[in-house]
């Protein structure tokens, strides 16, 4: 039997852009078995209730995130107003799910970018961050930031979007879809991308569902889980169909994400063609008393806000669970018997984040 | 030594950011911002850094790795606190957690606010990091040469 050797990795590493550590138990190049530590990011952020009421929180449960701080706060809004019967206006509804679908092309462009950067192909990466650089652009002009919006609020959204910006969107996203075509078929056809992708981080359809994994991992194992068919927001009058692919391995991963970002851009044209005049907002009176949990689908899968309310300014407790959270034992999975050179290949393709799963 | 102070080498640690600064500050270095053109390159070893960039504040749990990763690197060094949550603890100050901004650990010498940091703000920074540490440079050259003497 070979020796066996413990080899740390992280909290600061060359491709991690965030600190988590693991010690890899290592037999010669292979790796047997993988031990977290986490808590580098820890804020105790959900302890703010005590201190912020229920408005201010809003503004704190963007930051959980900045990736999918859009997001995060409308899981939040979504919640409170469910517990004080806060009919939220279409118009809102719609907005909320332009910006998250924006919100889910720039994570993915992202994610590609890491991803690239992780296998070494530099050019891709500087490429993929480009073309988000142009959603970025987009958030900034609708809403004045470019990774914390601050825009949502209980009982509706705080800026509108008017008919000729929406428009301009579209056409932007037109133009990007030739490029974007460009550069994902990279990804998926290049021979030295496939060669370190293909067949990597094979996660079987038993074991996503026994681990528990979400969003794009759950997809890539050809189980069709997307919390947008709930129809949340305005996503019940919207037309999709959720990407699956059966072949588990890590290319299917980088498959199904890129087919998300066409239809994400698909969402926003029939957002933008159907969505109605009217108010943004309803004024909210007086303070939630009652429990809600909300579901919705971010980028990386699904995830829950719990709020309790007790009739006071400040809640009585408010708690996420994120996506990244429940992915971590399908990775620890895929790294188990994974040669030592695939290994933040193979974090990152659950694009992991590390800040909302440890608040 | 003498060409060293042209081009600095940047070392990026997230500390317990939202994540916000932190891609900002990889924007940084693609395409559309790009700082790599005042010659500072990102590095990953902290044996290799001259600038030491911070996200985020500081916790009970990374503030070892932040002041290990302060000791290793050569000096001269120049610290980079970017964001609000670095320069003070931000929004997160009140949390049980937090212990405040990055200079509760380690001395820093340039902040860049924002919450977000935007990356003309983060690029601003940079560029006085680099005047700083070609500074601290001079001075440690003229120190050894007034010793030599
Ligand atoms: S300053 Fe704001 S955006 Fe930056 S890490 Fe802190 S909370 Fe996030």
């Amino acid at each position: 039997m070979a020796k066996r050797s413990v080899v740390p990795f992280g909290p600061q590493h060359p491709v991690l852009p965030e600190p988590i550590h693991l010690d890899l138990v290592m037999e010669d190049e292979t790796v047997i078995e993988a031990v977290p530590s986490i808590g580098y990011v820890h804020r105790g952020l959900e302890s703010l209730v005590k201190k912020k009421d229920f408005n201010e929180m809003v503004y704190v449960t963007e930051r959980i995130c900045g990736i999918c701080s859009f997001m995060h706060g409308m899981g939040y809004c979504s919640a409170v107003e469910k517990i004080m019967n806060v009919e939220v206006p279409r118009r809102a509804d719609y907005l909320r799910t332009i910006w998250s679908e924006m919100s889910r092309l720039h994570s993915h462009l992202l994610w590609l970018g890491l991803l690239a950067d992780a296998f070494g192909f530099e050019a891709l990466f500087m490429q993929s961050w480009r073309l988000r650089e142009k959603i970025l652009d987009m958030f900034e002009i609708s809403t004045g930031g470019r990774v914390i919006f601050s825009v949502n609020k209980i009982g509706g959204v705080l800026k509108d979007m008017p008919e000729d910006m929406l428009k301009s969107f579209v056409s932007i996203l037109n133009d990007m879809e030739k490029e974007l075509s460009e550069t994902t078929t990279v990804f998926l056809n290049e021979y030295t991308v496939r060669s370190r992708l293909e067949g990597v981080g094979i996660i079987t359809k038993e074991d996503a569902i026994r681990r528990g994994a979400v969003g794009p991992m759950m997809r890539a194992s050809g189980i069709e889980v997307d919390m947008r068919k709930t129809g949340y927001a305005a996503y019940s009058d919207i037309d999709f169909e959720v990407i699956t692919s059966d072949k588990c391995d890590s290319l299917a991963r980088c498959q199904v994400r890129i087919g998300e970002i066409f239809q994400s851009i698909g969402i926003i044209r029939q957002a933008v063609e159907k969505i109605p005049e009217g108010e943004i907002s309803v004024p909210v009176k007086g303070n939630p008393d009652g429990e809600y949990f909300m579901r919705l689908e971010q980028p990386r899968g699904e995830a829950f806000y719990y709020v309790r309310a007790n009739g006071t300014k400040f809640l009585d407790r408010m708690r996420v669970r994120t996506p990244t959270f429940a992915n971590i034992p399908a990775m620890l999975q895929t790294l188990q018997g994974a040669q030592f050179a695939d290994v933040p290949l193979l974090i990152l393709t659950i694009d992991p984040c590390i800040s909302c799963t440890e608040r | 030594m003498k060409t060293m102070h042209k081009s600095p080498w940047l070392l990026h640690y997230d500390g317990s950011s939202c994540n916000g600064c932190d891609i900002e500050v990889l924007a940084c270095t693609t395409p559309v911002y790009d700082v790599e053109r005042f010659g500072v390159v990102n590095t990953g070893n902290p044996m290799h850094a001259d600038i030491f960039l911070v996200t985020g504040g500081i916790n009970s749990q990374n503030e070892d790795v932040v002041k290990q990763i302060y000791s290793q690197m050569p000096d001269p060094k120049v610290v980079l606190a970017v964001g609000t949550c670095a320069c003070t603890g931000g929004i997160f100050k009140e949390c049980y957690n937090i212990k405040g901004g990055v200079d509760t650990v380690i001395p820093v010498d340039i902040y860049v606010p924002g919450c977000a940091a935007r990356p003309e703000s983060i690029i601003d920074g940079v560029v006085k990091a680099v005047a700083l540490f070609q500074k601290k440079h001079e001075e440690e050259e003229k120190k050894k040469n007034g010793r030599y003497r």
